[in-house]
């Protein structure tokens, strides 16, 4: 599967888990444990980090954001690669922290190195370790929202959609404005509560048009919200983070079913 | 005008509810979206394009006092007048002094941004001079005493209907029995009625997409020639121009235009694009006999150099509201003054304060997208951030927020206490949400449940299971 | 505040945010030099094509904009198509037309059918006639100048507007046409006003619908001559 195998080249990744899935859904980040393992990755996941900072950052709260960004940085410095498995914090990492540090000669330097090993899931495993192929399974047909910050930030289009096709028993349903926000950009969506309902609500309609029983996408708060949306509308469409469909997890119920 | 941007919220959810604006905010995706993705398409060097014209505009700033003074001497040398105006109160002055100095009854007006940002009709009524505006969505709205929705098609929230029945409560004259049924019908008869007006003004208004050093012409496109009729017709012609419209050479104008309509509407080019150079010469037939320029900077040089310099080299496409997902849900009154959509979120602020337009660079998802349709490459969402920096240093953000940040960002700072904190967290909604797997009412997020769900946690953190799982192997 | 402080506060504000004095000899010079001799940016690949191709384009483009499109193998042949367009428009037969050369050449006594005023465009011209500079096939713009040859009314009062140019000075490039103009009117310098047009008047304003004949002309007839 991976192009590397030998156990000696294998390098270091340091798993930024995100707070989200931390809290929220570890089987996502079991996922991205085991997709890392098969793509040829010796996994860690070090104990001090938190959250990247994105909450404090985007509300202009800068020094909290640089107090946080300066502890992310010490927790994975020591890795080959950071990966996450969120574009949004992974675009946080690899593009705001070099901007956020970026005013100190001391800390712009480390920043900018640091940001050198940070990688969104998906196109690590497909652009860094070279995977064309995973070995799961999933009878039935997908749609996928390309989550903003993933895919105008770190370029995470055609990587997910390969692997994918890969899946044995899956078929790609695309819907339309698939690379339109979903309407949650982080605390917009209780800032802006009607107008993040009225975003949302496209997105679902374009979901449901597709025709997809599942839904997937590789951020957990866009996936929370639509999953949010979907289930208030009553419309019966599981949803699931692509990398647990890629890693053959999708036995766990899905994020907002009940809990077996 | 006077801004009503601190009411976004109450702006916002009242759009949301009217829904001949949403059928018209629909349509965007199917005219201007799908009209630039063609036009991109069909030119391989668009992206490039981009790149050059964000130079040109660099070089520009860079050289701004020399090239407003080399235009400014091209169009003294073409027999024109240049007034400078610091503030919009001096444009303004200086405008009415031009009218007044040439006896006009009645002004037309093509359309102009900047004749919104000083509101020069306003000033012109009050001094008695009737201003009438040419371009038919800027009629539209005129005739309604509504601002503009949209920087390129104003009247974009109106539908037929309120046209019809605005058209057939103001033009009195005409028969009550017409039949206006059409996009058709309705552009004819605005045609006519404008007519009228153009063939009357004694002073003609224009505003300016570029000015050009090289030459010292005026530059404006337009796709229905109104403001040609505007600027040949009538005894002096006035230009209306912030002085960041500079350009250095015809051959940099090509550029900026290769970008400008494409990123529009979706047009290869518009229409008209149209260059004037001082009054009429001698023996010339036609054209004005007096010409003016109105350099206004209202706040331009404040933004040189400094945090929000990027957003100087706007061209007024509108290219980031017609991509703009809040943009799209609620339309440009909602922003409370002239400029809507991302590129307002961060100008507005910027001329009228971020006091009072506080609520628009926070009304983003982030979602980049604006950003990366710009022609001009600016960081939208970096300077919306900015805004907000300067908001949170200010202490202009609501103290309830802000000390939520501050509790959660003590917490994110200490690992311990965090991971103690989220293990709670999680089993405690895991708890709450544990018959359906999802939360569908919680104090404190009403924001969120009151329209959607909250899907609950698996249980435990990824942590707790993570160490669990190291202990054991 | 006189005019005269007021420009000194404005460029001395600019000076002061971008740290320069009003002095600077390299940024003078710099400003200087590019305005001397405009160098052309990126030129779309679009623009270089042999005569037929530029014809071919500008055809394109111009019909896809909502303009008619005629070729004319000499000024013989332009009074029949002038006549044929307007019979099978139903227009009528008299225009106006400025005093340019290639206009006066054409022998429009041929068709006697046809009535030919001069002068600028007046209120109710129902059909005009102008001649084109130059041309960009690029996007299918004409470059009409003003002046007693070509006065600019003409260009947007009728109903019905035609241009007629010469086969060979249709170019590729708004760079081109650009530099036709430097050659007629010198070095930065340009006639009271230039108009690029590509079509007839057109309008959206109204339900996103695309309506043509807002302002200016609802018909562009366009005439190649050679």
């Amino acid at each position: 599967m991976a192009k590397s195998k030998t156990p000696e080249t294998k390098p270091n990744v340091g798993l930024f888990v995100t707070c989200l899935v931390d809290l929220v859904r570890p089987s996502i980040g079991f996922a991205s444990v085991k997709l890392l393992e098969q793509a040829g990755c010796r996994v860690s996941v070090p104990r001090a980090q938190t959250c990247c900072g994105q909450p404090a950052y985007n509300s202009g709260d800068r020094p909290d954001a640089r107090a946080l960004a300066l502890k992310t940085i010490s927790a994975f410095e020591a890795y080959d690669y950071v990966v996450a498995p969120s574009g949004s914090c992974a675009g946080m990492l690899k593009h705001h922290y070099p901007e956020l540090l970026g005013d100190d000669p001391g800390t712009a330097e480390r920043a900018r190195a640091f940001a050198d090993k940070v990688h969104e899931l998906i196109s690590f495993l497909v652009d860094v370790r070279g995977v064309t192929r995973v070995k799961a399974r999933y009878d039935g047909a997908v749609t996928y929202h390309d989550a903003c910050a993933g895919l105008r930030e770190l370029g995470v289009k055609a990587q997910p959609r390969q692997l994918l096709e890969s899946v044995e028993g899956l078929k790609l349903l695309e819907m339309e404005d698939a690379e339109v926000c979903c309407g949650f950009g982080g605390t917009f969506s209780v800032k802006y509560p009607a107008i993040s309902n009225a975003i949302v609500e496209k997105k679902t309609a374009n979901i449901a048009a597709s025709n997809a029983p599942c839904l997937l996408a590789g951020d957990l708060g866009c996936l929370m919200n639509m999953a949010g949306k979907l289930s208030r509308e009553g419309r019966d469409i599981e949803v699931r983070h692509v990398a647990e469909v890629l890693a053959g997890m999708s036995g766990d119920p899905a994020i907002g079913e009940k809990q077996s | 005008m006077k801004p009503a941007s601190r009411a976004f919220k109450t702006n916002a959810t009242r759009a949301l509810e009217n829904e001949p604006l949403q059928r018209a905010l629909r349509g965007i995706k199917y005219g201007f979206v799908a009209n630039r993705a063609k036009a991109r398409a069909s030119l391989p060097e668009f992206d490039r394009l981009r790149d050059e014209a964000r130079a040109i505009k660099e070089h520009t700033l860079a050289h701004l006092d020399l090239y407003l003074e080399e235009y400014e001497s091209k169009v003294i040398e073409a027999g024109g007048q240049v007034h400078w105006a610091a503030s919009a109160d001096d444009a303004r002055e200086a405008i009415l002094k031009i009218c007044r100095d040439a006896g006009a009854r009645s002004v037309t007006k093509g359309k102009s941004m900047v004749g919104e940002e000083i509101a020069i009709n306003e000033h012109l009524e009050a001094a008695g001079i009737k201003a009438i505006e040419t371009d038919l969505g800027e009629y539209l709205i005129q005739i309604r005493g509504e601002p503009p929705s949209h920087i390129i098609a104003p009247a974009i929230h109106l539908t037929m209907d309120q046209v019809e029945a605005d058209f057939r409560n103001i033009h009195k004259n005409l028969p009550p029995e017409r039949i206006l049924d059409e996009p058709g019908q309705l552009v004819a008869e605005a045609r006519a009625v404008l007519r009228d007006g153009f063939l009357a003004a004694d002073v003609g208004i224009t505003g300016a997409n570029l000015l050009i050093a090289e030459t010292g012409s005026s530059v404006i496109v337009t796709n229905e020639g109104n403001g040609d009729l505007t600027q040949c017709l009538p005894r002096v012609h006035i230009v209306i121009a912030s002085i960041e419209k500079a350009v250095p050479t015809l051959e940099d104008a090509n550029t900026i235009l290769r970008i400008l309509a494409r990123s529009a509407t979706g047009q290869e080019c518009s229409t008209y694009t149209t260059y004037s150079t001082g009054p009429k010469r001698p023996g010339d037939p036609d054209g004005p006999e007096e010409f003016h320029v109105v350099l206004l900077d209202n706040g331009r040089t404040e933004m040189l150099g400094g945090a929000f310099h990027d957003m100087l080299r706007c061209i007024r496409c509108g290219a980031c509201m017609n991509h703009c997902p809040v943009y799209g849900a609620v339309g440009g009154h909602a922003y409370g003054w002239v400029y809507p959509g991302p590129m307002g979120a961060v100008l507005t602020p910027s001329l009228i304060g971020i006091d009072e337009a506080g609520h628009l660079p926070n009304a983003s998802t982030f979602c980049g997208r604006c950003e990366a349709v710009c022609p001009m490459r600016i960081p939208l969402p970096k300077l919306m951030r900015h805004w907000r920096m300067r908001e949170y240093e200010k202490g202009n953000t609501p103290a309830r927020y802000r000390w939520g940040l501050k509790l959660w960002a003590f917490a994110a700072r200490r690992p311990w206490l965090y991971h103690a904190l989220t293990g709670l967290g999680a089993s405690l909604l895991a708890r709450f949400g544990k018959r359906r797997g999802r939360i569908r009412s919680l104090p404190m997020a009403g924001g969120w449940t009151r329209h959607r769900d909250l899907p609950a946690p698996q249980g435990k953190t990824f942590q707790q299971l993570w160490r669990a799982q190291e202990k054991a192997s | 505040m006189s005019g005269a402080r007021k420009r000194q506060s404005v460029l001395e504000g600019i000076r002061a945010a971008l740290g320069a004095g009003g002095s600077d000899k390299t940024r003078k010079e710099t400003v200087r030099k590019r305005l001397k001799s405009p160098r052309a940016n990126l030129v779309p690949e679009r623009a270089s094509k042999d005569r037929a191709g530029r014809l071919e384009l500008f055809t394109g483009m111009l019909e896809g904009q909502g303009a008619k499109v005629s070729h004319a193998k000499g000024p013989g042949d332009v009074p029949e198509i002038v006549a044929a367009y307007l019979r099978d428009n139903n227009l009528p037969t008299d225009f106006r037309t400025g005093s340019d050369d290639l206009l006066a050449a054409i022998p429009w006594d041929k068709t006697p059918s046809l009535t030919r005023h001069r002068g600028r465009g007046k209120a109710g011209d129902g059909v005009t006639m102008s001649r084109a500079r130059a041309a960009a096939a690029e996007t299918g713009t004409l470059f009409l100048t003003s002046g007693g040859e070509n006065p600019t009314t003409l260009n947007f009062l009728p109903d019905t507007h035609m241009v007629l140019i010469r086969a060979d000075d249709i170019l590729g490039s708004y760079e081109d046409a650009w530099n036709v103009l430097r050659e007629v009117y010198g070095q930065r310098t340009l006639p009271r006003t230039v108009n690029l047009i590509s079509g007839p008047s057109r309008t959206a304003d109204i339900n996103q619908t695309i309506v043509m004949g807002a302002h200016g002309p609802r018909r562009l007839h366009v005439i190649v001559v050679g």
